[in-house]
């Protein structure tokens, strides 16, 4: 072989390399794209919710309350609003039998009832008017209006039937669907309604697990990594302790959930279901991805910091908290976040101390029942309605969000310490 | 010619593990002298320096026989903590290693773990002190805010010398303190080292062996662990005593 034809090679080689690497990386990219664009699509139309405009009434006689009296306002929240909902649910359509008039009532949302007394509730001046409400719809009439449910299929294979249509389209002429930011996504709980389900319940309790995971998971993991890396003899004993923290990090998540569920809830007799317990499973997950991100941040401090500190007459202790702790924070910081990052996306070990529950009211205290994100993304999931899936798209695109931002704290958190002196 | 002895070597030996790295170094190191210690990389020099002030306890293998008595005192002995055997022996390494800290932090935090100060007017004369010994306050009076690893190498040096006589020891150990310097920085040093051997005694390890013959008064040459001979750096450099330390310094090996 010639020299040019061997350059030639050589060159033609290099070519052929690069070319992999891009096409590796265009095929990623679009799998990530295709990903976000599928979730974003979907999910996007959780954030509005179509309401129906409706006439009620707040009569003194339909709340039961005598015509002179002036009632309280806690006289007010103890009425009677069967009457009020009932008649403002069936008004806004001239109905002509029984079964049409049920058909109307279940256009409306499972919680109209409690939207027309927390209006009243805010405006007491209101009692004894007629006033026009924006009323949450069903989940069905919902998809309809953002378009998931196709109009031409027969009528026995949909949620909505021929009469509704009607009723729907009618009331679409008369321009009284509208839509509007969903106000329940976001501040409300669980519910079987998926027009009035939200998240709330779960990114608290996340919050909750997140916080507990980090106050047990950061000291206890940063101590034994500072221990052993600094002050352990290197002997066979801190060998083996050394592996098995390497293979503990490698251990399935959902054996921590089995641990937490045999130790925790059985031997211990914690809360089930709540963030708490949820939140030392994780710390119990995270801790060998913590110890090793820690123990390879004290390893990158240069030697020669310890020698100086030492030959100063710092005592081991004083060197390490003065000088190598604080030279490897940000290693350490940004390790903790990329752990609980994992720790916040984490379903399988939750599952198993019985954070599946459905839980409507939104947790206070990390004691209380609680979901967390993404097992509310498992749950609802599973629900066959249309509206639990745009539902799940908009908590996956939450859960990514907030992924994304402590990724993001976390880089921020290296180049911030870092920069300062070296 | 009499001295006051500070510090006396007596059949100093070092194991790394199984490997022996000193033999039987008996050796005496006088008062306010400088001390050179030469030979070839892997000699033992540094091993030797670096036990005079315990720090190769902080190597799990390094196990050291023989005593080195300091003002008559041997710092092997059980009833010597070893943090106030490194107060009063400093140590300047062979890479300049200021803290990532401020220039006045470099300097007060000896003082400041040892309780020298008892405010912060008394730690700013000790700064100023401290610095002005190590000829560098005039370079860096107007920004002791700023971070010391921000100096040139040579300032950095100077620093670290700075830092190990802000906690006021006897002895100075110096561990190729030049050999990352260039020489404009390295005469500086040298200089610095003249006028430190009024206050302090010093150890000084070096490559060079004009560094030794400019600095020292008394030259210990080893190899292979073993002190060939000791005296005064003009016999050492004029007129060895040993075929080999003759060999060495005409830079014959090495």
């Amino acid at each position: 072989m010639t020299r040019e034809t061997r350059l030639k090679k050589r060159y033609a080689a290099e070519q052929r390399f690069r070319m992999y690497g891009i096409i590796s990386i265009i095929i990623s990219l679009f799998f990530v794209g295709l990903l976000l664009f599928k979730v974003f699509t979907g999910g996007a139309t959780a954030f509005i919710k179509t309401t129906l405009e409706v006439e009620v009434n707040y009569s003194k006689e339909l709340l039961g309350f005598k015509k002179t009296l002036e009632p309280t306002l806690g006289e007010i929240k103890e009425a009677d609003f069967f009457d009020v909902s009932y008649q403002a649910a069936t008004s806004f359509y001239k109905y002509s039998n029984d079964e049409e008039e049920k058909f109307i009532k279940i256009l409306l949302g499972g919680n109209y009832e409690q939207e027309i007394k927390n209006h009243l509730f805010e405006n007491p001046h209101l009692l004894g008017k007629k006033v026009v409400l924006n009323l949450t719809t069903s989940d069905d009439l919902d998809q309809l209006h953002k378009g998931n449910f196709p109009r031409d299929i027969p009528e026995d294979r949909r949620r909505i039937n021929n009469f509704q249509l009607k009723v729907y389209d009618s009331l679409v002429e008369q321009g009284k669907i509208k839509t509007k930011y969903n106000n329940y996504f976001l501040t409300h709980g669980d519910s079987r309604d998926a027009e009035i389900a939200g998240v709330a319940g779960a990114i608290i309790g996340s919050f909750f697990s997140i916080i507990i995971c980090l106050i047990l998971a950061f000291p206890i993991a940063l101590l034994a990594a500072v221990y052993l890396e600094e002050f352990a003899p290197k002997n066979r004993i801190t060998e083996i302790i050394e592996i098995n923290i390497n293979n503990l990090a490698a251990v399935p998540s959902i054996v921590f959930g089995l641990l937490a569920l045999g130790v925790l809830l059985n031997v211990f007799g914690l809360p089930r279901s709540t963030s708490l317990v949820g939140g030392i499973t994780l710390s119990l997950m995270t801790l060998p991805t913590i110890i090793i991100a820690c123990r390879a941040s004290l390893q990158a401090v240069p030697p020669s910091i310890r020698e100086g500190a030492l030959a100063m007459g710092a005592s081991k202790v004083q060197t390490v908290m003065h000088h190598v702790v604080p030279l490897a924070m940000p290693g350490t910081l940004s390790g903790t976040i990329i752990g609980l990052a994992q720790a916040l996306g984490e379903t399988a070990p939750l599952l198993l101390i019985g954070m599946v529950a459905f839980v409507v009211d939104v947790p206070s205290v990390p004691t209380d029942p609680s979901a967390s994100l993404p097992v509310q993304i498992y749950l609802w999931s599973e629900q066959a309605e249309r509206g639990f899936v745009e539902k799940t798209s908009a908590t996956i695109m939450l859960l990514l969000g907030f992924l994304i931002i402590m990724n993001s704290l976390a880089v921020w958190a290296r180049q911030k310490f870092e920069r300062k002196w070296i | 010619m009499t001295m006051e002895e500070k510090i006396i070597a007596k059949d100093v030996s070092v194991f790394y593990g199984e490997k022996q790295a000193l033999f039987d170094i008996n050796l005496s190191i006088g008062k306010n002298k400088v001390t050179a210690l030469i030979g070839p990389s892997g000699c033992g020099k540094s091993t030797f320096l670096r036990c005079i002030n315990r720090m190769n306890d902080v190597i799990d293998i390094c196990k050291v026989h023989g005593e080195i008595e300091i003002n008559g005192k041997n710092i092997y002995d059980k009833s010597v903590d070893v943090v106030q055997l490194r107060e009063k022996v400093g140590m300047v390494f062979q890479k300049p290693n200021p803290f990532p800290k401020s220039i006045y932090d470099n300097v007060s935090y000896g003082p400041t773990i040892h309780g020298l100060a008892k405010d912060k007017t008394e730690m700013d004369q000790i700064v100023e002190h401290s610095l002005k010994k190590a000829a560098l306050w005039d370079e860096v009076k107007d920004r002791l805010n700023e971070p010391g690893t921000g100096l040139s190498g040579g300032q950095q040096q100077r620093l670290c010398i700075a830092r190990a006589i802000s906690i006021n020891p006897e002895v100075i150990l110096m561990d190729e303190p030049c050999s990352a310097l260039d020489p404009i920085a390295t005469a500086k040093i040298e200089d610095l080292i003249g006028e430190l051997k009024e206050t302090f005694t010093i150890v000084i390890v070096t490559h060079s062996m004009s560094q030794a013959a400019r600095v020292s008064e008394k030259t210990g040459f080893f190899h292979l662990g073993k002190l060939i001979e000791f005296d005064s750096t003009d016999k050492i450099f004029k007129n060895p005593g040993n075929s080999m330390t003759q060999d060495y310094i005409t830079g014959r090996f090495g």
